[in-house]
């Protein structure tokens, strides 16, 4: 526990001054939006096991909404999010319902087909501008009181959504509900002889995870000011999934890491190498996969059980050793 | 064989399971009775998982009907099973290894609780439940291994992690399916005098291939063979019948003595 908290508290103070140290705040609320997202993301693929291949059409089907609310019919900024975000649960609650049907491979190619729907709507639907998608969004204010043109402004309006989101989610995990979603995860067919209705559960996950990944999509229309085809293109998808991996999955820090990397990558890198860094990120991924199945947050934290375990010493038995590295294989 | 009606709390009225043409499961009508230790015994492949998963719903049956206190409950969910108190284990030990020892009995116990839905709720609103789980890892030995990683248990103790869970729904009829499968000599009598113990107020239904096992606990013991069953009785009725030992025992007596 100690250790995590400390993580947790450097994180924070590193997001606080982040524009004090010459971090560029749009760069930064992108970033967080993007950690959002994967947090989002984590929450069904690590603390669920359901692995989503259409998770950009919460993203961006929140975006589009915020984005016309706020500027079509001039809705407070507030509201807008609170739109977007039911709307993308919404969305959520339809395709999980059609989804969590299956498992697997089945599960994901479903996920899969109905975000590449939503994307088809996206680019044909009325409202959502088509190719231009909706420009100019404005940032307006927080309850008409706090202003959000200044970058600084919405930069602490975003890292006290993504802290709420973060806490949120840590809430989640440990609630009554996230030990019955981890036991699910864990072994199915007991969660069920144990009585629990695992659709339900699985369902109510996958709503979740599609609003804050609906949040984090309203929040970053806000911040560019535009809702794009891009955010609900299957290559988002697949750069959550990305993001997600390479941090760990079922780490809570995870995502967050993972995103700065690919998010940080995309914007520094692409200046100087061009399209090359799509092979460059490619190439991590892949380098990740072999080597830290974990992603970096796992493998840290797995270095640090090792450790503590290694201290207990006497308290391990020995007959546990070979079942144990056999789970976590 | 005057046994009243009300005294059977699981009956099976000619239940058929067809896979594809081959018949697992043909014609079988067994009758549990309350408070009873039944034990289901049957070479490999003659059906017992198959019939097993019948019960609990996992697989739905081609033909036949499975009344639970008189009540059809053929058609019912999995899950609606378990809520009425008709609980399962597996061949498989069936614990959940990445959480604790502790918080795998307490996600049987917080069910009834009716918060399983609310995401928002402190995990300290689950502390209520630690005193009756503690209590039932006592029950099963496992009272000291309360925080460790279920992952790290032996199979045997996984095993035992597993029936407290299931004791924590307090259900009426315990199916479990091979108890003691893998296990080594030691826990197996463990294992056996637990369920012993916990059948006290309770009916149990098992299927089981340590004879040893079998003799010692069930009061009634169904056979099954290619899906049907050949006999049904007492153990002491039960393996004099010539038609089991050749079935079931074949010519090794070595293996009716459950040396295991």
């Amino acid at each position: 526990m100690r250790p995590s908290t400390i993580i947790y508290a450097l994180t924070l103070a590193f997001l606080l001054a982040a524009p004090a140290i010459g971090l560029y705040p749009v760069f930064m609320m992108k970033l967080l939006c993007f950690a959002m997202f994967a947090c989002g993301f984590n929450l069904l693929l690590g603390y669920a096991g359901m692995l989503s291949f259409g998770h950009a059409a919460y993203f961006g089907f929140a975006a589009y909404i915020t984005g016309w609310f706020a500027t079509a019919l001039g809705w407070p900024t507030m509201l807008s999010v609170v739109v977007g975000v039911l709307a993308s649960a919404l969305l959520g609650l339809v395709i999980g319902a059609l989804a969590i049907r299956r498992s697997g491979i089945y599960f994901a190619m479903i996920t899969l087909a109905l975000g590449q729907l939503v994307y088809f709507i996206c680019l044909q639907a009325p409202f959502t501008g088509g190719e231009n998608g909706i420009q100019g969004v404005p940032r307006g204010s927080l309850f008409g009181v706090i202003g959000l043109q200044s970058d600084i402004t919405m930069y602490y309006f975003v890292l006290v959504m993504f802290v709420a989101v973060f806490l949120f989610i840590q809430r989640i995990v440990h609630s009554p509900f996230g030990q019955v979603l981890k036991a699910i995860r864990e072994n199915e067919p007991r969660a069920i002889s144990l009585g629990y209705d695992v659709n339900r559960f699985k369902l109510l996950a996958f709503v979740l995870s599609s609003a804050i990944a609906g949040l984090a999509g309203s929040l970053k229309c806000l911040t560019l000011g535009l809702a794009t085809l891009s955010d609900v293109l299957q290559w988002t998808s697949g750069e959550v999934v990305l993001m997600t991996l390479l941090g760990g999955t079922g780490t809570f820090l995870g995502p967050v890491v993972g995103a700065g990397v690919v998010v940080t990558l995309q914007e520094y890198l692409s200046d100087i190498v061009g399209a090359w860094v799509t092979v460059i990120i490619g190439a991590i991924f892949v380098a990740c996969v072999l080597a830290f199945r974990k992603g970096l947050v796992g493998e840290i934290e797995a270095w640090q059980q090792r450790r503590v375990a290694r201290r207990a010493g006497a308290a391990v038995k020995p007959e546990a050793a070979p079942e144990a590295s056999a789970a976590t294989r | 064989m005057a046994h009243p009606e009300q005294d059977i709390i699981l009956e099976t009225r000619k239940l058929v399971k067809e896979f594809s043409g081959f018949v697992a499961v043909q014609d079988v009508s067994i009758k549990v009775r309350r408070g009873e230790i039944h034990a289901l015994i049957g070479p490999n492949g003659a059906g017992k998982t198959t019939f097993f998963n019948l019960l609990t719903k996992f697989l739905a049956p081609t033909r036949g009907g499975i009344f639970y206190n008189g009540l059809d409950i053929t058609y019912d969910s999995p899950a609606q099973t378990a809520r009425r108190g008709l609980v399962r284990s597996f061949q498989i030990s069936a614990v959940f290894p990445h959480m604790s020892v502790l918080e795998n009995v307490r996600v049987a116990l917080q069910r009834p609780l009716g918060t399983a839905f609310h995401f928002w709720a402190p995990e300290a609103s689950l502390a209520p439940l630690h005193a009756r789980a503690e209590a039932l890892l006592e029950a099963v030995g496992l009272a000291e291994y309360r925080d460790a990683h279920t992952a790290d248990l032996s199979y045997g103790r996984k095993r035992a992690l597993e029936l407290a869970t299931t004791l924590a729904l307090d259900p009426e009829l315990m199916l479990l399916d091979e108890p003691t499968q893998g296990m080594g000599h030691e826990d197996v009598s463990r294992v056996t005098d637990l369920i012993k113990k916990v059948s006290a107020n309770r009916t149990v239904l098992m299927v089981e291939h340590n004879m040893s096992v079998v003799s010692s606990i069930a009061d009634t013991i169904s056979v099954l063979q290619h899906g049907t069953v050949i006999a049904e009785g007492p153990y002491a009725e039960v393996s004099q019948n010539p038609q089991v030992i050749e079935a079931y025992m074949g010519s090794s007596s070595a293996t009716l003595q459950g040396a295991h």
